[in-house]
């Protein structure tokens, strides 16, 4: 197959009305011959069956559709049907970025109500288009709180997504910035109050905190962004859209921006990639922003219409002195999170987030009573996440539950960025879409192993 | 029934029953200070009536599965339907990244092939895939550029960039810590050895160049070029972004380049999505690869696994996890279904396609091309249009006859530019009646001037005022 719709007799007329002979001549009046390559050195063409074929065998040498207990940034959320129907619509998938809006009026508008609804969760004022993922999004908002500050030291809590840490730390590294690295309590796991005033100066540009954490537990956002804000540092925080069914907005307590990683909104989970990152900001901070933005605005009729707008933040009309050099991002990804949302409506959202801690809670107190199981943090309060410490054969918990087509748990000590610690940890995510029975099922071979 | 709705005005129409089921008890109390206090303005509305909000939604887009999308230096061609198919397999969408490499070896195996058929396209060693978009790909490139000259302990500080260059290139320099130096391009709009000699010192770190570039036209300087800077200990930079002119006809690495990166979106045929997801890989010289960002799939007796580079010596991670995973999928899959010939034979027939535009044009409007370019090419319609008549009304106008239109002011050094990019994947009567078209729109704008300038009126909504959203900004509902 080669998707080129062009009989010979008009390659012919073609060649004539260019006035050359065939293309090897049109080449040759443009590439020297000493230039050329070598023909390819790849198989033939395939057919559409043959394809397919190939690909069904790839995708049957993945152990897929696993029951997941499995999470860390990445989770297993039940995708509704619509997301398919309307993100699966050709109009939108086969569309350029919209550069000529009378034209691409589905897209701007679905972008506009993307933002919206990301405005909703988080509160603030303004959110961009979309980022490629929840780590360059981190690192971008990092980027704009050293620029708006003009300050050279960033404090980044230890529980913050290890790949989202070390994303930041190569996008950061030629601006001359320091990272301070803030500890978690140990009962907690969550930030201590004092252990940020402790280390917080007039020489920090911004604090990062992510919440629900990397563990799962919920901060006190609240009071870390006080002790932000009296430094005269941006509060950054890094949250789970999921998890604002329930918990405080950024804009609640005072965030500056909100970043996270897009995925749990309508994503299904492709070995972490593709999703999205989100981005919202302060009123304050509209122009710093990196990313396509879209605004309303009216036709020379005055009816409503939707545009790019803010570009002269952007690399096509700033090069250099853009506020980043995103272009291409995750429209697509942001879209489904759109629907998904929607779909879901306030009310859905709501029952989302309730759903998920509770199911979490109840697999909490499953394994919780098993013998050789005992939570890593005794007095934390978690969202869809918990660590355990457990004195049984990791390993082999792992391959017991694979053999039931179960994903387990993450082995902390998998993650080599956490740099040690925790040593026989478990790391379980459940979501919604874990049943009670699969929960039931977990800790039955949890207590057998 | 009024389809102009935002999804906010649109009244919440459900009823009591719950969307999200819950087997085990309730158990959602939390401390009040934790807790969410506004309620978020989203309504609650059916299936029925969100599938129709966006199905309409979706009727005011041009997408390519509607129309010819000639929009230069983007190459919008043909998304292959079978390849969507395969991204829809449960085997590769429901892995989860920290599955063990044994569970995963079907996806591992996929971007081995890609790296493969990557490599043997462009001639480049090793790639990785954690860039999502082109400009990312950019950025990974420069970084590496910047830790190899200082893994030499060399200070350099400079990039240079053709004044035809895309905007993310300077862009991408920037945030990596460079200068920019921007390089005049000749009267063929190509880059000069002798322009370039003006600007080379030791200072300098890399050029970044697309070839062919904007304009369409092979850097026919580019052995002389690459030896300049080499003889220099500079680095060359490739911008794949107009990689589809030169399948199986060159390749990067064989005329000079050291660092490049592809964009999957374009020359392999995965969907652009509105605007993304996109992937970027970049590929280098064998000299450059321990400065990868890690992981990259190795085969090492049968089995594939993640290999990671030397903490201290990679540029680090670019992205969570391993790249955009249905993308690169796809993009395997593309290449899998055209092999040597196909491929090949894409890249011809996108030169064959652009040229006979080309062709149809020439007579008509100035091409700094001349009479014939690559994939693409850039004209300027200054002195082909009736009195007060400018690139972007016709674009305009092209919107009312249905096609997308091209890319406008761009090239910066084109006054007036369209940019032309057909692809392979457009039949002869559509590149027919798209020319006849846009010849109409020229003689148009000089017999009814109005219609062209108060263009689009076919089009959901007419002419948006872009300065006022600026201004008032209305980011949201």
């Amino acid at each position: 197959m080669n998707y080129i719709p062009i009989s010979s007799k008009d390659k012919k007329e073609m060649f004539e009305s260019i006035g050359v002979k065939d293309t090897e001549e049109l080449l040759s009046l443009q590439i020297p011959e000493v230039l050329r390559a070598k023909k390819l050195n790849l198989p033939g063409s395939m057919s559409e069956q043959q394809l397919l074929s190939l690909f069904k065998g790839y995708a049957q040498k993945n152990k897929s559709d696993l029951v997941c207990f499995r999470g860390a940034g990445v989770y297993d959320h039940f995708v509704p049907s619509i997301v398919d129907e309307i993100v699966g619509r050709s109009e939108f998938w086969t569309a350029y970025t919209p550069y000529q809006a009378e034209a691409s009026q589905g897209t701007l508008q679905a972008i506009f109500e993307y933002q919206s609804i990301i405005c909703q969760l988080t509160g603030l004022d303004c959110s961009n288009a979309s980022m490629y993922d929840g780590a360059t999004a981190v690192a971008e908002a990092v980027i704009l709180a050293i620029r708006t500050t003009r300050k050279n030291k960033v404090i980044v809590s230890k529980a913050l997504n290890p790949e989202y840490i070390s994303v930041m730390e190569t996008y950061i590294k030629n601006l001359n910035t320091e990272i301070i690295k803030v500890d978690i309590d140990d009962k907690t796991g969550s930030i201590s109050k004092d252990t940020l005033n402790n280390i917080i100066d007039e020489n920090v540009a911004a604090v990062v905190i992510q919440n629900p954490n990397f563990f799962g537990n919920i901060e006190d956002m609240q009071a870390l962004s006080e002790i932000t804000k009296s430094k005269k540092a941006l509060f950054i925080s890094v949250v789970n859209l999921v998890s604002l069914g329930l918990l405080a907005t950024p804009a609640e307590y005072g965030a500056d921006i909100a970043v996270g990683e897009g995925q749990v909104f309508g994503n299904q989970m492709y070995m972490g990639g593709s999703t999205f990152g989100f981005m919202a900001v302060t009123k304050a901070l509209e122009w710093k922003m990196p990313g396509r933005i879209v605004g309303q605005t009216v036709d020379k009729d005055g009816k409503r219409g939707f545009v790019l707008t803010l570009q002269s933040r952007e690399q096509h009309i700033r090069r250099e002195k853009a506020t980043s050099n995103i272009c291409t991002n995750a429209a697509l990804n942001s879209f489904a999170a759109c629907v998904y949302a929607a779909y879901l409506g306030a009310a859905g959202i709501k029952e989302l987030a309730e759903a998920n801690i509770s199911k979490a809670r109840y697999a909490f107190d499953e394994i919780k009573n098993i013998k050789g199981f005992t939570p890593l943090f005794k007095d934390g309060v978690f969202f869809n996440e918990f660590v355990f410490k457990t004195d049984k054969d990791i390993k082999k918990i792992n391959e017991e539950l694979l053999k039931e087509n179960i994903l387990g748990p993450l082995s902390l000590s998998q993650i080599c960025s956490l740099n040690g610690g925790y040593d026989n940890c478990l790391m379980f995510s459940v979501t919604e879409k874990r049943t009670k029975q699969e929960i039931d099922k977990l800790a039955e071979i949890l207590s057998r192993v | 029934m009024n389809n102009n709705k935002t999804l906010n005005e649109i009244k919440s129409n459900r009823n009591e029953e719950k969307i999200v089921e819950c087997d085990v008890a309730l158990n959602a109390n939390i401390d009040d200070k934790y807790k969410r206090k506004s309620v978020p303005n989203i309504p609650n509305i059916s299936e029925n009536s969100l599938l129709r909000h966006y199905t309409n939604l979706s009727r005011k887009n041009y997408a390519l599965s509607t129309t010819m999308y000639p929009l230069g230096s983007c190459t919008m061609k043909h998304n292959p339907l079978v390849n969507e198919k395969i991204a829809k397999f449960d085997g590769f969408s429901s892995v989860h990244p920290y599955q063990d490499e044994e569970t995963m070896q079907g996806s591992l195996e996929v971007m081995y092939e890609l790296q493969k058929g990557l490599s043997e396209i462009s001639g480049m060693d090793y790639f990785t895939f954690q860039p999502a978009a082109g400009a990312h790909g950019e950025y990974t490139g420069l970084l590496i550029i910047a830790k190899y000259f200082k893994s030499r302990n060399e200070k350099r500080t400079k990039i240079i960039v053709p004044d035809s260059a895309h905007g993310t290139n300077p862009a991408s320099a920037a945030l990596a810590g460079f200068e920019i130096i921007s390089v005049k391009s000749d009267e063929h709009g190509i880059v000069s050895p002798e322009n370039l000699k003006q600007v080379l010192n030791s200072d300098v770190a890399a050029m970044m160049m697309t070839v062919p570039n904007t304009l369409g036209v092979f850097e026919k300087n580019i052995k002389e070029i690459t030896k300049l800077m080499h003889d220099n200990g500079s680095l060359m930079y490739y911008d794949g972004a107009n990689l589809n002119a030169v399948m199986g006809i060159l390749r990067p690495a064989d005329i000079g380049f050291d660092v490049m990166h592809i964009n999957l979106h374009k020359t392999f045929s995965t969907p652009h999505g509105g605007g993304g997801p996109g992937s970027g890989p970049v590929g280098v010289k064998a000299f450059l690869k321990e400065f990868l960002p890690s992981p990259f799939v190795v085969k090492e007796e049968g089995t594939f696994k993640f290999h990671f580079n030397d903490k201290e010596k990679s540029i680090g991670q670019m992205k969570a996890f391993y790249g955009n995973f249905p993308v690169i999928l796809k993009a395997c899959a593309y290449i899998k279904a055209l092999g040597a010939d196909g491929l090949t034979e894409a890249s011809k027939q996108a030169v064959v396609n652009a040229n006979y535009i080309l062709s149809k044009l020439k007579d008509k409007v100035k091409i700094p091309a001349g009479n014939c370019c690559m994939h693409e090419f850039a004209m300027s319609l200054k002195g082909a249009l009736g009195d007060g008549i400018r690139t972007l009304d016709v674009a305009k106008r092209l919107l009312d006859n249905g096609y997308y239109a091209p890319t406008i002011y761009f090239p910066l050094i084109v006054e007036e530019a369209m940019m032309i990019e057909p692809t392979e994947t457009e039949s002869k009567q559509t590149l027919d009646e798209f020319v006849e078209t846009l010849i109409n729109i020229f003689e148009e704008s000089k017999t009814n001037p109005e219609a062209v300038h108060n263009a689009p009126v076919n089009t959901s909504v007419k002419r948006l005022n872009e300065v006022e959203a600026a201004r008032h900004p209305i980011l949201h509902w």
